[in-house]
């Protein structure tokens, strides 16, 4: 059992007391050596659970098995058959949920890291120049368009370039890259890759339209009138949630997609080389638990305030960030108030926020989610000081292109509703997927939802509908 | 595909800059009300304004903006031939032009430039468009000429007297609706303007359209930066806007949200003006 007595590899990473004062990235990745230690941990199973808990059933033995023999070439070779973003997965997916939740060593001991050594192939690909560009198939004539740039759209737009078919990328906003780069920060995901991994599309051929909103510049009926034979919507869930209590439109008050734009897609923590200005608080909360409640806490700390504490009406059990990013927020020294809920904000009369006063929660009876429904203590309001306040609870459906789109059958939250197999939605020639479809979910499961919507796609393409 | 300048104009002494840009796109889906967010270059904030024309045969836009910081103040050194970084739009809903009977189109500084192709589709609606533009003086007036031909009667009115009527644009306002039966007002320039010319129309039961003009971030609806409270209901000006039922906006609420970034707006300001002072002497 020599295998086993290895322990799961510790990534370096940035100290903690440093890197909350900076945007670089935490985690600094491993060097082959701690790759190839962490990949003889694998046993290589004949059936291995590990696949099984990635949502694009990457062959995962397959590329740990030429870590450990110092094929690194080929081990990115073999994960890139099914993922076209290994160094974006690597990072950012809830690995101890899906894979590595699988992976038949974490019975009885850690887990394999398997996102770690995908991001170790990744990065070792990009930082030799090793990236080769695959061979396409012959020009089919066949026009796709893909509306946003986020992973689902990245996705199929490599799947059907290399097919042969023309296709371009529309966004809205001046840059593509969807959450990757307006949501997700800079310390969690450099940049510099994401746009490597554009780079890279745009040297296979697909084409970028940035600053284009489709359902306002252009609607899906006048691209298929300008010669598009088929059409990927994945313009994600972009409509930020508020609380609905008062004072919310305090200054200082902002919706996590606000600030993290101003952060990430504005570069506001670079003010004032750039332009875009953002509120540094000196006393910060955050509102909400999930992973985008966790980036939001961690920038207001990288800007500077003395205290950043997140506020979560549920307890620790029940917080939908990964356990890495709670984690490596607690060490930053953010604090976590569970089990509080907002009821209002307080302000000044130049309208500035000043306070939030909340109130203390116990966990009653389970709700239909099967989590136990947090229930307001009599007379428990508190009020807290601050200066700064992120709203992180969850996003919704953005209606501007599906209101301006008849042809699109919606459910009741306005979701597309699309097959889920292929994707095909019940408008002709019309594919969805990624969050516009299932809600906010993660980066590999909109990356699935492409491949699927892809395949159908060129099924389409090939033979008709 | 660039955003090429092709016309600069200088209005109100050089506080105002009229620009004809290059975009057919945008130039082809364009209505009156409708705006852009642009980005002048890569350092740039990204902000919104009016369309105050489109030419869909040229496909051009043209944009009027005061000169009010670092922004706007980029724009105003480009010259003929630079592009703009990025443009997206047409964006915001585009204002309700209808055949109502006598429309009172009141405009205030830079805003107669987004007034004015409004003014110009009620006309062409058939409605009786009675043009009211103020400014602070004559100096600052900006397109009485295109106000006069966009409406059947434009009235002017300065803060010092320095040309038409000396006094607010309300107090021309008042004698309208004393002198005959109006059926819409619209009313877009500052906010203090707009709220009271508000007060006075909720008095008199006349219907009154704003444009607000609140921060922005992308101006697709995604980031909430952009909120008002309308009707006691949190709205956003992109989408749900920049048009509202002006007898229910609390404009207090959007003069305080206006201010947000005062210090950091000056800051952007004085190092621009720093930068160019360098250049000048380098
Ligand atoms: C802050 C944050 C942190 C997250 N962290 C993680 C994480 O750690 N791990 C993980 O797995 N997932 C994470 N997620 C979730 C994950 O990012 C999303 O599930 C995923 O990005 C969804 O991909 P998508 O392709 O469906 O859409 P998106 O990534 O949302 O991209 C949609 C794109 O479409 C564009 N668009 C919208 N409307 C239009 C239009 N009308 N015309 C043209 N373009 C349009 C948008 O501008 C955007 O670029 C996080 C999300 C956020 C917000
Ligand atoms: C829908 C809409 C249409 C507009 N149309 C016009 C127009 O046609 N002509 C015109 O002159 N102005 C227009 N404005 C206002 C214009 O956007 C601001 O004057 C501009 O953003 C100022 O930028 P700056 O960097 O030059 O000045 P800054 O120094 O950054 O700001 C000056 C003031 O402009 C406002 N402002 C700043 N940033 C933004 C932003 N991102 N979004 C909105 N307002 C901001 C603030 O109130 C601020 O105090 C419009 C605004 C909106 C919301
Ligand atoms: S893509 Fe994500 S889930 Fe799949 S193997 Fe890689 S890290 Fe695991
Ligand atoms: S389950 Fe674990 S040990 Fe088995 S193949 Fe997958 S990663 Fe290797
Ligand atoms: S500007 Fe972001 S929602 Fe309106």
């Amino acid at each position: 059992m020599a295998k086993e007595s290895v322990p799961r590899q510790k990534m370096p990473e940035q100290a903690a007391s440093e890197r909350r004062r900076n945007f670089k990235e935490v985690p600094l990745g491993y060097t082959p050596e701690l790759a190839k230690l962490e990949a003889s941990r694998c046993i290589q199973c004949k059936v291995p659970g590990c696949r099984k808990g990635c949502p694009v059933g990457i062959d995962i033995p397959g590329f740990i098995k030429q870590i450990a023999e110092n094929n690194f070439a080929a081990g990115i070779a073999k994960l890139k058959e099914t993922n076209a973003l290994p160094a974006v997965c690597g990072r950012v997916c809830p690995q101890e949920s899906q894979c590595e939740a699988q992976c038949i060593i974490g019975k009885k001991d850690e887990p394999v890291a398997i996102g770690r050594l995908e991001r170790f192939l990744a990065d070792w690909e990009r930082s030799t120049g090793a990236v080769k560009l695959p061979q396409k198939a012959a020009p089919t004539g066949r026009r796709v368009g893909v509306v946003g740039s986020g992973p689902a759209g990245l996705t199929v737009a490599g799947d059907l370039i290399l097919l042969g078919h023309e296709v371009t990328v529309f966004e809205a906003f001046h840059k593509p890259g969807g959450v990757l780069l307006y949501g997700i920060p800079e310390f969690r995901l450099p940049k510099e890759i994401l746009f490597a991994e554009i780079n890279y599309l745009e040297r296979l051929g697909v084409k970028f339209e940035c600053n284009t909103v489709v359902g306002k510049l252009v609607s899906l009926e006048e691209l298929f009138a300008e010669g598009y034979d088929a059409l990927f919507v994945a313009v994600g869930a972009g409509l930020p949630n508020f609380l609905g209590v008062p004072g919310e439109n305090l200054i200082g008050v902002y919706s996590a997609n606000e600030y993290l734009t101003r952060s990430n897609l504005m570069k506001a923590y670079l003010f004032p080389e750039y332009d875009t200005p953002i509120v540094r608080g000196k006393n910060v909360v955050v509102v909400g638990a999930g992973n985008v409640a966790m980036d939001s806490a961690r920038t207001a700390m990288r800007l500077g305030a003395d205290t950043v504490t997140i506020v979560y009406r549920r307890s620790r059990e029940e917080m939908p960030a990964r356990a890495e990013e709670i984690h490596h927020a607690e060490e930053e020294g953010i604090e976590l108030k569970l089990l509080n809920n907002p009821v209002r904000f307080l302000g000044n009369e130049k309208g500035w926020l000043t306070g939030m006063e909340c109130v203390r929660m116990e966990l009653g009876e389970p709700d239909d989610s099967g989590r136990r429904r947090p229930v307001a203590i009599p007379d428990s309001k508190f009020q807290m000081p601050c200066d700064l306040a992120v709203i992180a609870v969850g996003a919704g459906a953005n209606p501007l292109l599906t209101g301006s789109t008849p042809g699109l059958t919606l459910n009741k939250r306005g979701y597309i509703i699309a097959e889920p197999e292929t994707g095909k939605t019940t408008m002709r020639g019309v594919w969805a997927g990624g969050d516009i479809v299932t809600g906010m979910a993660t980066v590999i499961e909109a990356m699935g939802a492409g491949r699927r919507a892809a395949t159908s796609m060129h099924k389409y393409l090939s033979l008709g509908w | 595909m660039p955003y090429t300048i092709l016309k600069k104009r200088e209005l109100a002494q050089g506080t105002v800059v009229e620009n004809v840009i290059q975009a057919p796109r945008i130039a082809a889906k364009a209505k009156p009300g409708q705006f852009v967010m642009l980005r002048a270059n890569e350092t740039g904030e990204r902000i919104p304004l009016t369309m105050a024309d489109s030419d869909p045969e040229k496909g051009t836009i043209t944009l009027i903006y005061q000169v009010v910081g670092k922004t706007t103040a980029m724009l105003k050194n480009m010259e003929v031939g630079d592009s703009i970084l990025d443009i997206a739009g047409p964006l915001g809903k585009p204002a309700h032009i209808g055949k109502v009977g006598t429309v009172v189109c009141v405009g205030g500084g830079t805003g107669i430039a987004v007034l004015h192709p409004i003014t110009r589709a009620f006309k062409q609606a058939g409605n009786k468009t009675i043009a009211i533009c103020g400014a602070r003086c004559e100096d600052l007036l900006i397109l009485e000429d295109a106000m006069e031909a966009a409406s059947n009667e434009c009235m002017i009115c300065t803060d010092d007297g320095s040309c038409g009527y000396h006094g607010f644009g309300t107090d021309l306002l008042l004698q309208v609706l004393t002198r005959e039966t109006v059926n819409l007002v619209v009313g877009i320039g500052p906010v203090p303007m707009m709220k009271a010319v508000c007060r006075l129309t909720r008095e008199h039961g006349i219907k009154t359209l704003v444009s607000l003009n609140a921060i922005m971030v992308d101006g697709t609806g995604m980031c909430g930066c952009c909120r008002v409270t309308v009707g006691n209901q949190t709205r956003f000006a992109c989408v749900d806007g920049p048009e509202f039922d002006g007898h229910l906006v609390d404009f207090d609420e959007l003069s305080k949200r206006l201010a947000g970034y005062m210090t950091h707006e000056k800051e952007s300001m004085e190092r621009y003006k720093g930068e160019c002072a360098c250049k000048a002497q380098g």
